[in-house]
């Protein structure tokens, strides 16, 4: 610092303007290539987002044409509205489900694929490969498999097994639901794991072995705490994912049996688009963002309680 | 990827003849075995329900709607037929809708890689007045779902006349909250490229656009092809956003269109829809199995940079 401002005194004005039209044209240059994406932020999220602010105070009818200043009414109706609390619930239950499954079921492949085995590139692959299947192509075929007549009642039928009719019943609707994202996506979060393990140094394995530790006790105690940082990533996608999901209800039930898988998105995307209603499906827009905005900030305020940081 | 099997192979082997000794048959050596064989045949069962749905697919898509319908299942078409994939395309402009996802998944991935990579390496290396303010804006986009603004979203295009234009699904994903995630895997990117890299190109008098296009860029392809995968993928898989903005079946992308093959009474027509889903999952599948590896490597890239 003093050394550079020796510099600059010891070699006078004349390099100075210089440098001050080098910093410029700097400036320039970050202004000029950060404009798109700041300019897209700005016009196609937090105009949106400001927006979607200001009509939830609205009573807002597209049909009727109507966009009238209300307060808090909408937010008033949404605390007395059935149909949103059993949203909010089936949104709960999505999210716990899709979370509990999803992780532990990748971080189960990703340790499996882990070890020197032959087949596990294949394996990898096979794990990977829904991923890049069309959502709606995947959920198509296994609204395929799930339907009362077909390929799974079909097989169970074969082991004496009477089926569910998996979709159009209350409970199963939203397991077959949950179970299907699992396998579509799982692939992925064993991936990251996958990546995660192979930064795991092998001697420190080697030395819990030697003190006696058994394969849950290393698990818990050495490959737990050095994945954390992916832990926590992983985790973060997946709950903020599971909150978006809308292909899958669309297509496998519609958001039924009855409203047993109408989840938040659903619900606001009804609200909107099939009743018209713009007012209150922004105020449900509002409660959404507010939900991952919560989420999120919880998520990076625990952090530091567990995730292993090694430097 | 069967070389790359064999390789592997080849390496567990090699790694195991180390320790055995060669004429004691250890109990040691024999209860690992048995554990891998264990492991394996664990992968295998656990693979079915990854691997069974798309083989279900390609195979039903074959069957006449009685087989289809029938109540003992069949692995294999007994009569294989491929009247369903006539029907694809008589049924709806198929090739045109195929064309359209294609095309806009294209355009938006060329796109976002373009803006993000220049403005992540903008926001990485260029000491700006307010650079870290504009970044904090752009990043708020990871806390808005795309479904949180469909409403003013869809409100603006209406008002802009773009309802049943493709302009939505294109520029929205390219500038909106969708990019926001390739800007930050670029950035983190670029931040961790060595500076030395750059001073060669400024010795030469290369400016802040030649270094980013001549060093920098070419320097980030596996970050480029991880934003690029994933882009494509999350454009390649959009339904709210086009079943809301578009209404013609000409403009409809391919996940719309495969919900549209019903009957009269609106339930399912299963073995077109089969066929049909069949044609957009296997061409994927292939390019997919070809470039696995980059594929995987490239995704496994942004979770250790994110």
């Amino acid at each position: 610092m003093a050394q550079t401002a020796a510099i600059g005194t010891g070699v006078g004005r004349r390099t100075s303007p210089r440098r001050l039209t080098a910093a410029h044209r700097d400036w320039i240059a970050g202004y000029a290539m950060t404009a798109p994406v700041v300019l897209g932020a700005i016009v196609f999220v937090v105009l949106p987002l400001g927006a979607v602010f200001w009509y939830s105070l609205h009573d807002w009818n597209v049909l009727a044409n109507s966009f009238v200043l209300a307060g808090l009414d909408n937010y008033e109706r949404m605390v007395a509205d059935p149909g949103l609390r059993s949203s909010l619930l089936a949104s709960l239950w999505f999210s716990v489900g899709l979370v509990v499954l999803n992780i532990s079921l990748a971080l189960a492949l990703a340790v499996l694929l882990n070890q020197k085995l032959p087949g596990t590139t294949a394996f990898r692959t096979i794990f990977f490969s829904p991923v890049v299947v069309s959502l709606v192509a995947w959920t198509i075929v296994w609204g395929f498999l799930l339907q009362d007549d077909g390929g799974i009642n079909g097989f169970l039928r074969l082991l004496g097994i009477d089926g569910p009719n998996w979709l159009r019943t209350g409970p199963t609707a939203m397991l077959a639901v949950i179970v299907v994202q699992v396998f579509k996506n799982v692939g992925l979060n064993m991936i990251l794991f996958l990546a995660a393990l192979q930064g795991v140094p092998e001697d420190l394995y080697e030395a819990a072995r030697l003190d006696g530790a058994g394969a849950w006790r290393r698990f818990r105690s050495i490959t737990v705490p050095l994945i954390s940082p992916t832990l926590l990533l992983v985790s973060i996608l997946t709950i903020v994912g599971s909150l978006e999901v809308f292909a899958q209800i669309a297509v496998l039930t519609g958001g039924g049996p009855g409203s047993s898988t109408t989840v938040l998105v659903y619900y606001l995307f009804q609200q909107a688009f099939r009743f018209n209603d713009f007012g209150y499906a922004s105020a449900i827009a509002v409660l959404l963002f507010g939900i991952v905005l919560a989420l999120t900030l919880l998520q990076w305020q625990t952090r530091k309680r567990w995730v292993f940081h090694e430097n | 990827m069967r070389t790359e099997l064999l390789d592997r192979t080849a390496d567990v082997d090699a790694t195991l003849a180390v320790p055995a000794a060669p004429d004691t048959p250890s109990p040691e050596r024999r209860r690992r075995r048995r554990g891998r064989a264990l492991i394996i045949a664990v992968l295998a069962v656990l693979s079915v329900p990854f691997v069974f749905p798309t083989w279900w697919m390609a195979t039903s898509s074959l069957k006449p709607m009685s087989e289809i319908l029938s109540s003992v299942p069949t692995l294999w078409p007994q009569s294989p037929t491929f009247g369903a994939y006539v029907d694809v395309f008589r049924l709806q402009p198929f090739a045109q809708q195929y064309w359209n996802s294609l095309y806009i998944a294209v355009l938006v991935t060329v796109g976002t890689i373009l803006f993000s990579s220049i403005a992540g390496y903008a926001f990485a290396r260029i000491r700006f007045p307010g650079v870290n303010l504009l970044f904090l804006l752009v990043l708020t986009g990871l806390l808005v779902p795309s479904e949180v603004t469909i409403v003013p979203l869809f409100r603006a295009v209406s008002a802009l006349g773009l309802i049943d234009t493709h302009w939505p699904l294109i520029i929205v994903p390219i500038f909106g909250a969708p990019s926001v995630l390739a800007t930050f895997i670029m950035r983190q990117f670029f931040l961790a490229l060595p500076v030395e890299l750059e001073e060669a190109g400024r010795i030469d008098g290369l400016g802040r656009w030649g270094i980013f296009w001549r060093i920098a860029f070419p320097l980030a392809r596996p970050a480029v092809a991880a934003v690029a995968i994933f882009t494509f993928l999350k454009s390649w898989n959009l339904y709210l956003e086009p079943i809301v903005y578009l209404s013609s079946k000409n403009m409809f992308t391919l996940p719309q269109a495969l919900t549209q093959y019903v009957d009269a009474y609106g339930g399912p027509m299963w073995n077109v829809q089969l066929a049909a889903t069949t044609l957009t999952v296997v061409p994927v599948l292939v390019v997919f199995l070809l470039a696995q590896r980059h594929f995987v490597e490239g995704l496994a890239h942004t979770g250790l940079k994110g």
